[in-house]
């Protein structure tokens, strides 16, 4: 049962773990980048931009990420995009998470009521003081708790880069499992990591719903 | 959407405005179109439209491999549809149990599987349990995860569902489980029936994880296809597969809508106030 | 905007069906002989022994039962294991292997056998989980396995090489493949060879997936057995080269479940039989010997322990 203690394996828990740990931190960063790009392309007042953003997130909303692996992996070289396994699997996960963080952002825009920045701009204010003052900070309260799942889900999903040459927990499953080990044994110390990262982002985003119920 | 004249951030645009708003227009279109044509060039360039690689897509072989691989798709789903929701609907009744006993083990259920990685269930049922079956290893790992999640759904519906419904209910003489079955669960359902769906489409999308597990879905079927054709078409393999996958979620969230928009009419006809 | 999305939807479909409406049917002819494997022509055929009886093997008397021996196999290597896209058949050296054992246990080569793809990765949860009855698929013969399955054969001897790209010339042996980016198989013999020369080891689920990387040059090399890579030259004319003396001595064994004594006999027994008759080297040479390298000298077979 114990084991990360046998063998040198504890290492290699520790690399896969800090894999995971890796790549979803940097997918998380990116995703939000993009998400807020995404949204903001897609409550501009601009046709073009909107239609691009509502096409980019149908299509990756709707492709299953392990497909959209495949396709990093085997296509942009052929496109002659040359990029390790690692950058090809932040991308990946960044477009996936990002059209969720998009939606998130903009159904939380949408949920502000019409009134409140009629009023923010009929008392003068310019439109980056709307958005900062009025508008994101109302809408901030009704997308914590998804914005919360959908960062919980990131570090799950990041389990399918496992398949396509990078190194995290699901590799170190695999590698284990080649070893010869007791595979539910395997599966309890990969739960418990995962737990564990599942529970730290979801404390992280239980303070901040906390904080911004104050804020009311 | 389009028809409203302002939205929370804007106000309706003036001749100004309107200028402002056709240029960035122009340059985004510019962009867009740039980022289109560099993409096709890089694609022509590398020979991806070349009618070789295109070949294996008519073979009649190629396409009953692909038609396999989608119902192979669609099955691995329906049975994980069916099995998450039953599933999803007993972890939410017992999750609002008065017995503790009942109560407890349900959240950590519900709480366990929300956070695994359904990769690493999978492979591991596997492994471990249905070496010579990936399908129900695939369904399993799917049902249980996907299970975990609708309960939460479905328990939310149950607590939306305004109290006077359930307590009309007891005060006719119901008792707990008739109370559950003929009174709160179809109003959660109907409540949160775009959660739902919305949580099917990714049931679906994840059946493709049977690639990893070497169940002959979709993608799987695919890869075959790109590494044994002449001059391996990986793209155009890509470019077929993703929209297929893409026309299943739209069908799926199509369907969420018409049923919506049915039983919202029912409700009217009904003439019971929509909550 | 609903009414729109549902058009859309019904058009995709029909733009599917109607795709699916005009189906080419592929036949081996049209396809041109030297680029997937075997010319019919040459193969030898292989006489169904249908008194065959093997009772003491409960792999074979369910298999009996079922009318059908399930073999597990790969579907990508060419002139190994390989699939057609066109005519959805099998042909190769492993695939011909496997015809002329199922012959001799009393199955008809083209019609009863089952066929099912198998990675390098589950081929011992295969077997052990009766999936298959036998597995014949560039399977190395080592210890480990051993534990856990049984093998027939070897049947042929292979050993660990390099390919690279034509115009590389700076991978010529292991020993330069130090800081190289080499792909191979999960689950393969060759990762642990290859990781002692220093190499930077890429993994996939399937060769053709590690060639892929190869002809994209996102690798340098891929490393396995040199009766594997030379397929693969071959298929990729003029693009790939084969490189290096093999360093390592692979010895292909047909995987059946663990403790089937009787079964691996008869495996060995059709083996024998059919390397005695010369069907071993005229499969070979419809085969891996299109590649333009010679047949090596058949392998004695391993005693059957206990």
């Amino acid at each position: 049962m114990g084991i990360p203690f046998e063998d040198g394996n504890f290492s290699l828990f520790v690399r896969g773990f800090l894999g995971t740990i890796e790549l979803s931190a940097l997918s998380a960063l990116f995703a939000v980048l993009l998400g807020v790009l995404l949204a903001a392309f897609r409550v501009s007042p601009v046709p073009v931009l909107r239609t691009f953003g509502t096409a980019w997130v149908t299509l990756f909303r709707n492709t299953p990420l392990t497909l959209l692996f495949f396709a990093v992996t085997f296509v942009l070289p052929r496109l002659d995009v040359h990029i390790s396994s690692f950058t090809a699997a932040v991308v990946a996960l960044s477009a996936y998470t990002g059209s969720f963080v998009c939606e998130v952002l903009r159904s939380g825009i949408n949920t502000v009521s019409l009134g409140q920045a009629e009023a923010a701009r009929s008392l003068g204010m310019g439109f980056g003081q709307t958005l900062g003052l009025v508008v994101l900070p109302q809408a901030a309260r009704s997308v914590i708790a998804p914005m919360g799942s959908v960062f919980i889900a990131l570090p799950r999903n990041s389990a399918i880069a496992g398949a396509f040459n990078v190194f995290e927990l699901f590799s170190v499953q695999k590698t284990l499992t080649e070893k010869g080990y007791a595979i539910f044994a395997i599966f309890f110390w990969l739960a418990l990591a995962y737990l564990v990262i599942s529970f730290s982002i979801g404390a992280v985003f239980n303070a901040l719903e906390r904080r911004a119920a104050v804020a009311r | 959407m389009s028809t409203r004249t302002a939205s929370v951030l804007f106000d309706v645009p003036g001749p100004r405005a309107r200028l402002r708003y056709r240029l960035f227009g122009a340059v985004g279109l510019v962009g867009i179109a740039a980022l289109f044509w560099w993409i096709v060039s890089t694609l022509a360039d590398e020979g991806q439209f070349d009618a070789e690689l295109w070949n294996p897509f008519q073979y009649t072989v190629v396409q009953q491999r692909l038609l396999d691989g989608v119902l192979a798709t669609l099955k691995a789903f329906g049975l994980a549809a069916v099995g998450s929701l039953l599933l999803g609907t007993l972890l939410a009744v017992g999750r609002l149990s008065d017995h503790r006993a009942v109560r407890l083990p349900c959240t950590w259920i519900v709480q366990f599987f929300r956070a695994m990685p359904l990769v690493i269930m999978i492979f591991a049922l596997w492994q471990a349990v249905f070496t010579a079956e990936p399908l129900w290893a695939l369904v399993t790992g799917l049902t249980l995860y996907n299970g975990a999640v609708q309960a939460e759904i479905i328990r939310s519906g149950i607590n939306s569902v305004p109290r006077g419904q359930a307590e009309a209910a007891y005060a006719l003489g119901m008792r707990k489980t008739q109370v559950m079955t003929l009174v709160l669960i179809p109003q959660a359902v109907r409540a949160m029936l775009p959660t739902i769906i919305g949580q099917l489409v990714v049931t679906l999308k994840d059946t493709s994880l049977g690639y990893i597990i070497t169940y002959p879905e979709l993608l799987f079927q695919g890869k075959w296809v790109a590494q044994n054709g002449d001059g391996y078409p990986y793209i155009p393999v890509v470019l077929v597969i993703t929209p297929i996958y893409i026309a299943l979620c739209l069908a799926l969230t199509a369907l969420a809508h018409w049923l919506e928009s049915r039983s919202r009419r029912g409700a009217n006809r009904r003439g019971t106030a929509a909550a | 905007m609903k009414a729109r999305r549902t058009v859309a939807v019904a058009l995709s479909v029909l733009a599917l069906t109607a795709v699916a409406a005009c189906g080419k049917d592929g036949s081996p002819s049209s396809s041109t002989d030297n680029k997937s494997g075997a010319a019919a022509a040459q193969l030898p055929t292989y006489k169904v022994n249908a008194a065959a009886k093997l009772d003491a093997s409960p792999a074979w008397a369910a298999a009996k039962q079922r009318g059908k021996l399930r073999i597990g196999a790969k579907s990508d290597q060419p002139f190994l294991g390989f699939e057609d896209v066109q005519t959805g058949k099998r042909n190769g050296f492993d695939i011909e292997i496997a015809k002329m054992i199922a012959a001799d246990l009393g199955f008809d080569p083209e019609t009863q056998i089952e066929w099912k793809t198998i990675n390098s990765s589950a081929r011992e949860t295969s077997l052990s989980g009766d999936q298959i009855d036998l597995y014949v698929g560039t399977y190395s013969i080592n210890d480990n396995r051993k534990k856990l399955i049984s093998f027939g054969g070897p049947y042929y001897i292979a050993g660990q090489s390099l390919l690279v790209n034509k115009d590389n010339t700076d991978i010529t042996s292991p020993e330069s493949t130090k800081d190289k980016a080499v792909c191979t198989v999960t689950g393969s013999t060759s990762i642990g060879n290859i990781q002692k020369y220093g190499a930077k080891v890429t993994q996939f689920e399937s060769y053709s997936l590690c060639v892929e990387k190869l002809l994209t040059k996102e690798v340098d090399a891929v490393t396995t057995d040199d009766a594997i890579l030379k397929g693969y030259a071959a298929k990729n004319q003029g693009k790939l080269k084969v490189v290096g003396d093999p360093f390592s001595k692979e010895r292909y064994g047909v995987g059946l479940k663990l403790g089937d004594a009787a079964l691996q006999k008869a495996v060995n027994d059709a083996l024998k039989a059919h390397e005695d008759s010369g069907d071993w080297k005229k499969a070979y040479d419809a085969t891996l010997g299109l590649s333009g390298a010679a047949a090596p000298s058949i392998p004695e077979l391993d005693p059957i322990a206990g």
